[in-house]
């Protein structure tokens, strides 16, 4: 980062300073680029499915242990408050899938200027948040 | 004086993230072996019947599938140690703090991998 900044100067370019949380999101003084957006949820998602690590291998635990443990597990998860969060979850697992996916084909060089990372960065959210839409429309029964 | 660099000897930080190509890598492969992992589960679970016990525990009963997951667990513990071990690195500033939630993680993944080969080995 610093690197970056030096150069900025360097060359009299205007430097942003202070920008807080609140002006790239409520306020909107700064609008986030797809990229962005992919990046941060990346984040986001990473660090919810570490959070609920415990309750998925519990549910693993229970799924697989006996056939009683498995009545049980099938009785948590039909429960509406447990879909609910099994959703969260689904979302969360697909956004990191499909942005990993993403990062890869980044890593190999493709796809890395300004408009190809933006419409790749588009299609990561289009994608994710289609196949979350299929799970939540499984999970509560529609098909 | 001019010219020190600023991460050596004293100044060394020491929660810092070796420098170096090899966490990167690692969380590019066991992401991969993930992926894999994943898209076997859903052909297997989609290729399947009904959901059932049987159905589920037999999947997991099978060495070959006990052994895949399991790796793919470990991947994923390393690969989560990664990327919290980042998200600590770039918002918690003070040492102290940072080497505490760092250490509890090491130690909260090591435990669910030793949590991950009790269920897988209970089938």
């Amino acid at each position: 980062m610093s690197e970056a900044v030096r150069e900025a100067q360097k060359k009299g370019r205007p430097v942003i300073r202070n920008v807080d949380f609140g002006d790239i999101t409520y306020r909107g003084y700064y609008k986030q680029p797809p990229s962005a957006i992919v990046s941060i949820l990346h984040r986001v998602s990473g660090l919810g499915l570490f959070l609920f690590l415990p309750f998925l291998l519990y549910l693993f635990q229970e799924s697989l242990r006996s056939e009683i443990s498995f009545a049980h597990f099938a009785g948590v998860v039909s429960h509406p408050f447990t879909k609910l969060i099994i959703l969260g979850l689904s979302w969360a697992y697909l956004h990191h899938f499909t942005a990993g996916i993403r990062h890869l084909f980044m890593d190999n060089h493709i796809a890395l200027d300004k408009d190809d990372s933006q419409r790749t960065a588009r299609w990561v959210l289009v994608i994710s948040l289609a196949l979350t839409v299929l799970v939540a429309l499984k999970l509560f029964g529609v098909f | 004086m001019a010219g020190t660099p600023k991460n050596v000897g004293q100044r060394r930080l020491v929660v810092g993230a070796h420098y170096g190509v090899r966490d990167w890598l690692a969380q590019r492969v066991t992401g991969i072996v993930m992926a894999i992992f994943t898209i076997v589960l859903l052909v297997s679970f989609l290729g399947g019947q009904n959901f059932t016990y049987e159905g589920w525990a037999g999947l997991f009963a099978r060495q070959w599938f006990k052994l895949f997951t399991l790796v793919t667990f470990l991947g994923l513990y390393y690969h989560v140690w990664v990327g919290v071990r980042d998200i600590w690195m770039d918002y918690i500033k003070p040492v102290g703090t940072r080497l505490t939630l760092m250490i509890a993680t090491v130690i909260w993944l090591v435990g669910c991998a030793a949590w991950t080969v009790q269920i897988l080995w209970s089938v």
